[in-house]
């Protein structure tokens, strides 16, 4: 059943367990997907992103150098290819005409083939992007522009089918007032739209703009914010602002056009590992280390939405871009087939419905709070059901 | 009328204790003359608009007046209802309904979805799998090391002795002002498992920071309350050697089941209890109390208590991932002093409950009596606890 809903799920997190996790926010469920049946720590998810032809395909990348492809139409994984080469886990993931893209930590930077085309599994482009890279994003505008950066690792951004050398390379900026060396340690990277400038969130709390179009190195813009490490950024649908988290669970907006703070979100707890924001409506799905993926509506009026309990530390997620967010109309038909068959199935099933069921009165709890937020009191909730 | 004017005669203040209603009832009709003694007599009058509280009236004493009469009348109103429904009740005698039950702030508790079920999959193998499993799987045993912030005081120094003779394989190293990032890698290579450090202000103790070894998580609490061993009163003698038992009470949650496991990492995992001595860390609504005691069984049922060692109480504050690394670590989960974790602390906490593990030994039952008779003694607290039966 899990796995014929899966097409309809919004949001899908991975974990340090190695479970991928699909989670339907209208139906308010949440399921595990290993490739492998078991949850294996060895296979704990550091990279997710979409595959081939729309949202179909999810890859998957893995502690232990595997990319596992995994099918949302189908609710499975299909197969898993190894990537070699390099130490350290997978920092990015990108996919570009049928080709993959890798990046770990160690800055070995390759392009796969395609799997079902060449049986020799040689990459067929490898850079080396210099050690310690902790990101390294593709830009969706132009899919064979890669941005890495790291620590100690400036931002470099990278053409596959240009030369070796990197297209942009920044430069720190200038020595503080101490006349001391500006560390450097890009955390998150994202490509602006409708223009060739990109943002890094580092993790001495500053969010840079690098504009490689004009003929300055250093950053445009510079804001901080906090005094803990950033370690996730999004972009927001305007392109305005960006969204960042860091080590201690805080969210903020901050404006690009002045380089001044919106507002915060609240409510999490542990460090952000993946932000993602909704390409056309106004919200944010947030994952961390407190073991809970929250959806926040980021205007109109700021505010949580959903909060899930998924029992281990997220590692990353991907939020489903389509506008439909409801399920499809063949859903409902299902459980009216099931009564014409036999009576045993008949208790299976109400057994399964049960079980199903009993996930709503916890979030409808939550989703009391949200439209009980001018009340003072929380009401008594009912305990477990 | 000549009532009203008795009345109004006699000493204002006895005029004031007559009921409400009566009193309008009865000057409903004499309005005209209680509008102009109005002056003399306090404003008991039918004269009020609708609408009209007590604390409208601009004279503290008339309203204090006033005040303390509808109190009074409040509470004989509300006695007299409590003995109509005591009478109703013996009245039905068994027919009666069942007694509706008072509103704790336990019974109020918003179901916290995070605590975690003892049959659930996922969360056993994160647990077999944490930086922890090595611990529970016999494969390390634990060796600690206590220090404390630079230059500690007297209280402090005391503190960590005894913490020593509490916790088994402990050692106490003077601090002299090094940096922990730099004494954790030493810790490492010289095989200790975990580390303590007590931060004191101003002479008295006041955190704690508890970190695992290799790469284990930190615990940053806040220290309360603490008690040496000279001002534990009718207590026991020292500690002896032996290996103490744990009881770690209300560890619900997932971040409370992280915690409990930290604390039970410090002692040595060994079910064959010698000596009885037993170190309890009890949590409730997010204070985390620890005692150290030494029991004896007097008989099945009866057990005797020896409160020995120091007492605190500690509340956390973060659970960072990785060693103590408070600017660039990431943390798990971090205490915000905000309205919104404000009420989800006091509706529904953020660590509570873990079962007991049942012990190996055959006198479970009786341990369990320990328990509880070692909250109904010193802490007075209602605990949870499940009854096993005994085989």
């Amino acid at each position: 059943m899990a796995a014929a809903a899966a097409p309809w799920n919004h949001v899908w997190v991975g974990t340090d367990t190695g479970i991928l996790k699909g989670v339907n926010l209208q139906r308010k469920q949440a399921a595990n997907f290993t490739a492998s049946g078991q949850p294996r720590r060895e296979e704990a998810v550091s990279a997710l992103c979409w595959g081939a032809d729309g949202e179909t395909q999810i890859l998957v990348g893995c502690a232990d150098g595997t990319v596992k492809h995994f099918s949302t139409e189908e609710g499975r994984f299909q197969g898993q290819r190894q990537c070699p080469g390099g130490e350290g886990t997978f920092r990015g993931l990108a996919q570009v005409d049928g080709t993959l893209i890798t990046c770990v930590d160690s800055g070995i930077l390759r392009v796969w083939p395609d799997q079902d085309k060449e049986a020799s599994s040689d990459p067929l482009l490898e850079l080396r992007v210099g050690p310690g890279v902790c990101r390294m994003r593709q830009d969706p505008a132009r899919p064979h522009i890669v941005a890495t950066g790291g620590k100690e690792n400036a931002l470099k951004v990278w053409d596959l089918q240009g030369s070796e050398e990197p297209l942009f390379r920044a430069k720190n900026v200038r020595n503080d007032w101490l006349d001391l060396r500006v560390p450097i340690w890009d955390q998150d990277i994202q490509f602006l739209p409708e223009s060739q400038k990109l943002v890094t969130c580092t993790g001495y709390h500053q969010v840079r703009v690098y504009d490689p179009a004009s003929p300055q190195r250093r950053p445009v813009l510079e804001a901080t914010y906090g005094e803990y490490p950033l370690t996730a950024m999004t972009l927001t649908p305007e392109g305005n602002s960006v969204i960042v988290g860091n080590t201690h669970g805080q969210l903020a907006e901050i404006d690009l056009r002045q380089g001044r703070l919106l507002g915060c979100l609240k409510g999490l707890a542990g460090s952000v590992r993946g932000l993602q924001c909704h390409p056309s409506k106004p919200l944010l799905a947030s994952c961390g280390l407190d073991r809970i993926l929250r959806i926040h509506r980021i205007r109109n009026p700021r505010g949580l939405e959903h909060k899930v309990y998924l029992k281990s530390q997220l590692n990353c997620l991907l939020l489903s871009g389509r506008d439909n967010w409801e399920d499809e109309p063949q859903e409902p038909q299902e459980p009216s087939k099931v009564p014409s068959e036999d009576t045993e199935t008949d208790e299976l099933w109400a057994s399964l419905e049960a079980a199903a069921k009993r996930k709503l009165p916890d979030w409808e709890q939550t989703q009391g709070t949200l439209q009980a937020r001018q009340r003072k009191k929380k009401r008594p909730g009912s305990t477990s059901s | 009328m000549a009532k009203a004017g008795d009345k109004s005669g006699g000493s204002g203040k006895k005029g004031l204790k007559r009921k409400a209603a009566t009193e309008e009832a009865q000057e409903a009709a004499v309005g005209e003359d209680g509008t102009t003694e109005s002056g003399v007599q306090p404003p008991k009058t039918a004269a009020f608009p609708p609408g009209f509280s007590i604390s409208e009236i601009k004279n503290k004493q008339r309203r204090h007046l006033m005040f303390t009469r509808w109190k009074q009348q409040q509470r004989k109103e509300k006695l007299a209802a409590k003995k109509k429904l005591k009478k109703e009740r013996e009245a039905l005698g068994d027919k009666a309904p069942p007694k509706p039950v008072p509103k704790t702030i336990d019974n109020q508790r918003v179901y916290d979805e995070t605590i975690v079920d003892p049959n659930d999959e996922e969360v056993a193998y994160d647990e077999a799998t944490d930086e922890f499993a090595s611990y529970f799987n016999r494969q390390t045993s634990p060796k600690i090391l206590i220090t404390t912030s630079d230059r500690p005081h007297g209280r402090t120094v005391r503190l960590c002795e005894q913490l020593c003779t509490v916790i088994p394989n402990s050692h106490v190293y003077y601090r002299r002002g090094l940096a922990l990032k730099k004494i954790i890698p030493q810790c490492i290579s010289r095989d200790f498992t975990d580390l303590i450090v007590i931060n004191e202000d101003r002479k008295i103790p006041n955190g704690l920071i508890l970190s695992h070894l290799p790469s284990g998580p930190t615990a940053h609490f806040k220290m309360s309350s603490v008690r040496l061993r000279k001002e534990i009163k009718r207590r026991g003698k020292d500690p002896t050697e032996h290996i103490p038992e744990i009881i770690l009470n209300n560890f619900t949650t997932r971040l409370g089941h992280s915690i409990g496991r930290m604390f039970a990492s410090l002692f040595p995992h060994n079910p064959q209890f010698i000596g009885r001595q037993v170190a309890t860390f009890h949590n409730q609504r997010d204070y985390i109390f620890f005692r150290f005691h030494r029991y004896i069984f007097k008989s099945e049922k009866k057990v005797g208590i020896q409160e020995l060692g120091p007492r605190f109480t500690l509340k956390l504050r973060s659970l960072q991932k990785g060693t103590f690394d408070s600017k660039y670590g990431e943390y798990e989960w971090v205490h915000k002093v905000c309205a919104y974790s404000m009420k989800s602390q006091l509706g529904n906490f953020k660590k509570d409950g873990m079962r007991i593990k049942p012990c190996t030994l055959s006198f479970e039952y009786l341990y369990l009596k320990l328990c509880l008779c070692i909250y109904s003694h010193e802490l007075k607290l209602i605990s949870d606890t499940a009854f096993w039966s005994r085989d």
